[in-house]
């Protein structure tokens, strides 16, 4: 019942936001927003450049890929000098080169996938630098889906908006905000957030010594559930009190999570003139999350089979390995299925300790595409090319050249969705096949038997997602997993992101058909069931093989140990 | 391509001194003038009620065994004694938790000998009292994981059991809200209160 009323405030305070939130938004890229402009106008100024000067796809892609590389260098800079530079009060040393270029890559793809252990090998200036891409990642995701909204709803354009002046009101008028507000809140609740390095603490009634981890830890919560980063200060990210430490924040968190990516469908919306247009790939995006959200959930109450082999048959709680008591079965299986489905990464409990059904509604979750809701702005480009491939079908169905949004769908854009979306799943096997052929991909995983092979294909599918969630008892930091995981999460971001502003550009191009008796609405339920149509056939197609390995096999497996 | 160049680094260079330095510095200004106590691990003298202990003595109240039994300190693996959280882990000071699958051989081998660890003690444990937490140092418990080890405190310590159940009462922690999260008993608070009471 506790958890009935959690669903009902979490839904409640959406739906708020989506309406507000996702209004405000369209105004802040309309350029009607102004109230940071004595910020706004010197940055242009600098960077000689600004509203009044719109760019073509390519130059817009240009940039984002420019500055996008220099983001990766300049992190791992930081991370490769950190014992040479200030704020490291653990007098914590250089990261390794392998380890620094998979966590610098990881944090400009706005994965998140963290192979170290936060408090035991970053400096809190290393922090701070991670803390820049995790708000710069976002609002980069959240321009390109935006270029793509303008792409449908402008006429015979030959630009897409300018990149630089779209993340600059992104992190300055949504971004910084929300996440500011939202760390003061976390901090009253009781999570950290100083510069002092750790304290040594004996209590006399036990006879124990502690050795407490702290930091600047609040503010980067903030923003990494907000900007769907997930990259979290301690190693047990917001499993850890420091960083989640009440019921309250628990919720707040899962919040944060969901609150852009579900808010950008009204954006949508507004900026394409029909707000039910942006109601129907909202639809879609809530049919399919909670849908996980009930299996996850009741999956995660189901008992432990290992816990119940060793004597405990009865687990009214649930499966308690690796959860906090504070936050209990569902609201931990709520947490982790909203993170792993906005490409967000961060864990309030173990993923590894899952029940195989849980960990198969985590995984299957990612393999979908990020796109229920997905991340912050990944999240609405990535199901916008759903839409384009939903509409091509329905063409063909009845024989007649699909639109969307007014716009023709030719072969062209249809060609440039299938590209985003099979990008994604092509990386994911064939990078799997390789981990598990070579014996430097089968020495990572803890666990053996099916949980193995699914730590495996979690990591891998993770990264390739961009979304930094994992199996964690996968040893990842190795120069293997480091550099591949590198180049799975490369091509998971950019791979898409080109194909989806080509697309943005061909669409802004063409003019606008009228709406005839003949044109398949897309505000129609009809148009609804066929893009989750789309969305789980190419992502059942691709991954039931893979996925019956793993989840599938071991929940099949009664009475079996590995 | 050089205006792109150019623009990127001072783009980057404007973002780090905006989002990583003042972002942060800001709120580490605002949190430790609102609220000092939280914002630095709302600290007492003996330890962090956010942060679990071990305990090991019969006398006390036993939260998560994050470091208990199969999961204490281990010499062999250069890992320390003391309380420093995730020993499970092997890194020092590291916050994680076991990473067993549901279907490990390892986590059936650890939870059986914490089960008879409590059946040796006269208690019939439950669910939390046999599984690690995601942190590594969960310091709650709910209060029937409290009530079950009544017998065991009870013998060590003489208290009667009816004083003991009216203690985990007071220390109990309802929903927040009456809906968030789940009632909780923190650990800390409640052998500090049990201190108290003998």
């Amino acid at each position: 019942m506790a958890y009935f009323w959690t669903i009902v405030v979490l839904v409640a305070a959406l739906a708020v936001a989506w309406r507000f939130l996702g209004s405000y938004m369209a105004a802040v890229f309309d350029g009607r927003v102004h109230w940071l402009g004595f910020l706004e106008r010197p940055l242009y100024r600098a960077l000689g450049t600004g509203p009044d000067h719109e760019q073509t796809w390519k130059r817009y892609a240009g940039a984002l890929l420019v500055f996008s590389a220099v983001s990766v260098f300049a992190t791992y800079l930081v991370l490769r000098l950190q014992g040479s530079l200030p704020l490291n009060p653990q007098h914590l040393g250089a990261v390794s080169p392998a380890l620094a270029w998979n966590t610098a890559v990881s944090f400009v793809t706005n994965t998140n996938w963290q192979n170290y252990g936060g408090e035991t090998t970053l400096s809190y200036l290393s922090q701070m630098t991670l803390v820049v891409q995790q708000f710069v990642t976002p609002a980069v995701g959240i321009a390109v889906a935006i270029a793509l909204v303008r792409g449908l709803s402008r006429r015979s354009s030959q630009t897409v908006g300018n990149f630089w002046v779209d993340v600059t009101r992104c992190m300055l008028y949504i971004l910084l905000p929300i996440a500011f507000v939202a760390g003061i809140v976390l901090v009253g609740q009781g999570a950290v957030q100083t510069l002092a390095g750790p304290v040594t603490i004996h209590d006399p009634l036990n006879g124990v010594t502690q050795v407490i981890a702290r930091g600047p830890i609040a503010f980067m919560e903030a923003i990494k559930q907000l900007g769907t980063n997930g990259g979290g200060f301690l190693n047990a990210n917001a499993a850890t009190t420091f960083e989640n430490p009440t019921g309250f924040t628990n919720l707040l968190l899962i919040f944060l999570l969901l609150v852009i990516p579900f808010s950008l469908t009204y954006t949508l919306g507004a900026m394409v003139g029909s707000r039910r247009q942006g109601a129907a790939v909202l639809a879609v995006m809530a049919i399919i999350f909670g849908t996980w959200v009930g299996f996850t959930s009741f999956a995660e109450h189901q008992p432990n089979p290992a816990v119940a082999a060793a004597g405990l048959a009865h687990q009214p709680t649930g499966n308690m390995e690796g959860k906090e008591v504070r936050f209990g079965d569902t609201s931990s299986a709520l947490f982790n299925v909203a993170s792993t489905q906005t490409s967000t990464g961060s864990v309030n409990s173990s993923a590894d300790s899952f029940t195989p059904m849980g960990g198969f509604g985590m995984l299957t979750g990612m393999m979908l595409g990020e796109v229920s809701p997905g991340g912050d702005g990944s999240g609405l480009y990535t199901i916008l090319l759903f839409a384009v491939i939903a509409v091509f079908i329905g063409g063909l169905m009845i024989g007649r050249t699909p639109e969307y949004l007014g716009k023709k769908i030719q072969a062209r854009e249809v060609k440039l969705a299938g590209l985003g979306v099979l990008v994604m799943p092509i990386a994911v096997l064939v990078l799997t096949g390789l981990a598990v052929s070579l014996h430097a991909g089968r020495a990572g995983p803890t666990n053996v038997g099916p949980h193995g092979f699914t730590e495996i294909l979690y990591a891998i599918t993770s990264q390739g997602n961009n979304n930094g969630s994992a199996f964690a008892g996968l040893n990842g930091n190795t120069a293997f997993y480091n550099v591949i995981g590198g180049i799975d999460m490369l091509i998971g971001r950019f791979a898409i992101i080109v194909p989806v502003l080509a697309l943005a550009g061909a669409l802004a191009a063409k003019a606008v058909v009228p709406e005839s008796l003949g044109t398949f609405r897309t505000d129609k339920p009809m148009f609804v069931g066929l893009t989750i149509g789309a969305i789980l056939i190419v992502g059942g197609l691709t991954f039931f093989p893979a996925v019956s390995l793993g989840p599938i096999v071991e929940q099949l497996s009664h009475g079996r140990f590995f | 391509m050089l205006a792109h160049l150019r623009r990127s680094v001072v783009f980057a260079v404007v973002c780090f001194v905006f989002f990583g330095l003042l972002y942060s510095l800001a709120g580490t200004g605002v949190a430790q003038a609102l609220f000092p106590h939280q914002a630095n691990g709302s600290l007492t003298a003996v330890g962090s009620p956010l942060i679990g202990q071990t305990w090991t003595s019969t006398r006390w109240f036993h939260g998560r065994p994050d470091n208990f039994g199969p999961y204490a300190a281990n010499p062999k693996t250069g890992v320390a004694g003391g309380d420093n959280p995730l020993v499970a882990n092997g890194v020092k000071g590291e916050s994680g938790a076991t990473n067993l699958g549901p279907r490990s051989k390892a986590l059936v081998a650890d939870t059986r000998l914490l089960v008879a660890w409590w059946h040796a003690h006269g208690v019939d444990p439950t669910t939390d009292l046999v599984t690690t937490s995601g942190s590594g140092y969960d310091p709650d418990i709910t209060p029937t994981d409290a009530l079950v080890q009544i017998p065991m405190v009870s013998k060590a310590t003489g208290v009667s059991p009816a004083a003991l159940r009216h203690l985990i009462a007071s220390q109990t922690q309802g929903r927040q809200l009456g809906f968030l999260g789940s009632p909780i008993v923190n650990v800390l608070d409640l052998n500090r209160a049990l201190a108290r009471l003998e």
